[in-house]
């Protein structure tokens, strides 16, 4: 089955042709120009393009802070990557999903979503193995002194028959691994926001915003072990995906005469700088005084769990900014620099279970050659050069699936019979 | 299973040789004036210096304020030799509080208890660790330190905070952003100093000052940290109270 790639990525140029909304509806990142909407027959470049970038950063987020961290945008502005990973995977699952539902019916569609969320969660737990791998030799193998009390942590490894179980229950989930269980909840929900989205999108949206604040008013999240919340609350959380896949199903289009206002554009600049502003007071506390203390106490904290106002703002900001600036028949998304980027773009789940175990791994190049930032540099750049060759395998298997056509097909019947398959 | 028993065994074995470490030269504990400089005043602690020649502190920490060793080895008992040597007018006293696999909120439920009987000038607090390694909801951690911080206020102290260990390996298990960051915002919101530990210690481990990735089960690493995290606090509580120190001493 082809659909071990990332499906959602694939479909865009067929749904174009056949979606029964009037025009191709365009996906949101191209709107101002409209010819800018791409010829039938391709794909909506940019979103695969930003995905990829997204993953990237999370990558590199997820490593310890060095010369590469700086790159990345959370350094620059309130949100960062996981933003523009959640709303590109609500807005290619939208665009996907939503056109099996046209196609083929409610029941069909959900059960492929359904089927994309079991891939999900095993690879979830497929990573959480190589976490316990990781974390059990560290507690064997490593004792400073100076972090007796930090290394309590470990403590879970006493009690295997809990940690596990909790874990397979998405309620234990270790550092660098929420975004996997957080989409996992998305998409489970997906069906019925989708048929909704379908007839009432902007009833859907409006219901979404509705539980965010509801989030908020009742401080609803879900419960984690061995205490606290899930890291990223899913309820805050998804009105970014429903935003997404309110953009995917014609939202867009309706923004457009919106998103091409410079008078728009401008308060984006305008908050995109005094957000940078802001950020820069965290890395220089210097500079920290220029920050009036009301305006201080009104903004902090910005809350990444509950996906904090500020942090929603910004990302709308950013892409907003983006599609205005960057149309998609921009020639550069051609180029073979961004190559990496979009084909890394287009197998998101995959190269994103990859890119956490590359930060497992890189952490632990990192503790164990105690390395100079020059380590950093090329622990950082192998990782995404390794997550592009992944994609560019993928890729390359794909194509070759697809040529084989019939024989592919027999292939995986033969694999079913074996009780393998997919 | 055996495998592994011997060779721990072999590692204990290895660690009992005294570590190389203890021949290197003292650190000179270099940090940033930015780190240690602070808008918040200790008020309190500069009357009692000036008017009274003593400065009593408690420090009410976590198993990271101590090191596994005699007393004295940890950072309040090496601040507390750091503000004797600097001020050697003023009689100096550090109590430790220990609150081993407290959370704030436990802490701060408990401190009629912890300042029974109890008048220090000045009340720092170490906190964020347990409440990282259990994930607490930020919210309430925050909540917990404003509380606390309002309860030794009005028990007429100044509250200095002080943050986590930074500890690259640490970075794969728990998470301290948001905890570093609502300590910053406690702080700020009841102008009291915040001793920036993570961010002291993330600086030494760039600079190649320490190696915190090391992995030698020896004690001088710690020892040589709190060593120079004593002395840091103890340049902090003077910056924050802004004392002079020449001018105490020519005052006597």
């Amino acid at each position: 089955m082809t659909s071990v790639t990332d499906q959602p990525a694939g479909g865009f140029t067929e749904s174009a042709v056949k979606d029964r909304a009037p025009p191709p509806s365009p996906p949101v990142r191209k709107l101002p120009s409209p010819a800018g909407g791409p010829a039938p027959g391709e794909r909506e470049l940019r979103l695969d393009l930003f995905r990829g970038l997204a993953l990237w950063l999370i990558f590199v987020d997820h490593l310890p802070p060095n010369l590469f961290t700086w790159l990345t945008i959370r350094n620059y502005g309130f949100s960062d990557a996981t933003e523009i990973f959640i709303f590109i995977s609500g807005y290619t699952a939208a665009f996907v999903y939503g056109r099996a539902m046209t196609d083929r019916g409610f029941v069909v569609a959900s059960a492929r979503i359904l089927k994309r969320v079991w891939q999900i969660y095993v690879a979830h737990v497929f990573l959480f193995t190589i976490f316990l791998a990781e974390i059990s030799y560290v507690a064997t193998s490593f004792e400073n002194p100076l972090y007796t009390e930090e290394m309590g942590i470990l403590d879970f490894l006493k009690q295997p028959d809990v940690t596990i179980v909790q874990a397979l229950l998405l309620k234990f989930r270790p550092v660098n691994m929420d975004v996997l269980p957080l989409y996992i909840v998305l998409m489970l929900f997906l069906p019925p926001i989708l048929w909704l989205m379908k007839r009432k999108p902007d009833l859907t949206l409006g219901l979404s915003v509705a539980l965010y604040a509801l989030a908020w008013e009742f401080d609803l999240n879900l419960p984690a072990y061995p205490n606290g919340v899930w890291f990223f609350n899913p309820f805050a959380w998804q009105l970014l995906f429903v935003f997404g896949a309110w953009c995917a199903l014609g939202g867009a289009r309706r923004m457009a005469p919106l998103l091409s206002s410079r008078i728009l554009m401008g308060l984006c600049v305008a908050y995109l700088l005094a957000a940078f502003f802001v950020t820069l007071t965290w890395h220089l506390p210097q500079l920290g005084h220029f920050v009036p203390r009301i305006i201080e106490q009104w903004m902090y904290p910005i809350n990444k769990t509950d996906l904090d106002v500020l942090r929603f703002i910004h990302f709308l900001a950013l892409a907003a900014l983006t599609v205005y600036l960057l149309p998609s028949d921009w020639p550069g998304l051609r180029s073979p620099w961004l190559r990496p980027a979009i084909l890394c773009g287009q197998h998101s789940l995959e190269i994103f279970c990859i890119g956490v175990f590359l930060a497992f791994a890189g952490h632990f190049v990192l503790a164990e050659v105690s390395g100079g930032a020059a380590i950093h540099f090329v622990v950082s750049l192998s990782g995404i050069v390794i997550m592009s060759a992944a994609a560019a395998v993928f890729s390359w298997y794909k194509r070759v699936a697809a040529k084989g056509g019939k024989d592919a097909k027999s292939a995986e019947a033969n694999a079913d019979l074996a009780g393998g398959g997919s | 299973m055996k495998a592994i028993a011997g060779l721990i065994a072999l590692a204990l074995l290895w660690s009992t040789v005294p570590a190389s470490a203890e021949n290197a030269p003292p650190p000179n504990c270099e940090v940033p004036a930015h780190f240690l400089a602070s808008e918040a005043t200790l008020k309190k602690v500069a009357e009692t210096v000036k008017t009274e020649g003593r400065l009593d502190i408690m420090v009410i920490g976590s198993r990271s304020a101590t090191v596994l060793a005699p007393d004295g080895t940890g950072f309040p008992g090496r601040m507390e030799a750091a503000l004797r040597d600097k001020l050697p007018t003023v009689k100096v006293n550090v109590n430790l509080q220990l609150q081993i696999k407290k959370t704030a909120a436990d802490v701060s439920g408990d401190l009629a208890r912890i300042l029974e009987g109890k008048q220090p000038t000045l009340v720092i607090w170490q906190t964020g660790t347990v409440d990282a390694m259990r994930a607490v909801d930020p919210d309430d951690f925050r909540t917990a330190v404003d509380e606390g911080v309002t309860a030794l206020q009005k028990r007429g102290a100044d509250v200095a905070l002080m943050n986590l260990q930074y500890g690259p390996r640490m970075e794969t298990m728990i998470t301290t952003a948001p905890y570093l960051d609502v300590m910053r915002v406690v702080a700020q919101q009841h102008e009291v100093p915040l001793f920036d530990r993570f961010a002291i210690m993330h600086h030494w481990n760039e600079t190649g000052q320490f190696d915190l990735f090391n992995n030698s089960r020896g004690i001088e690493l710690a020892k040589r940290v709190h060593d120079c995290l004593g002395r840091a606090l103890a340049t902090f509580v003077i910056e924050a109270a802004r004392i002079k120190p020449a001018e105490l001493r020519t005052q006597q």
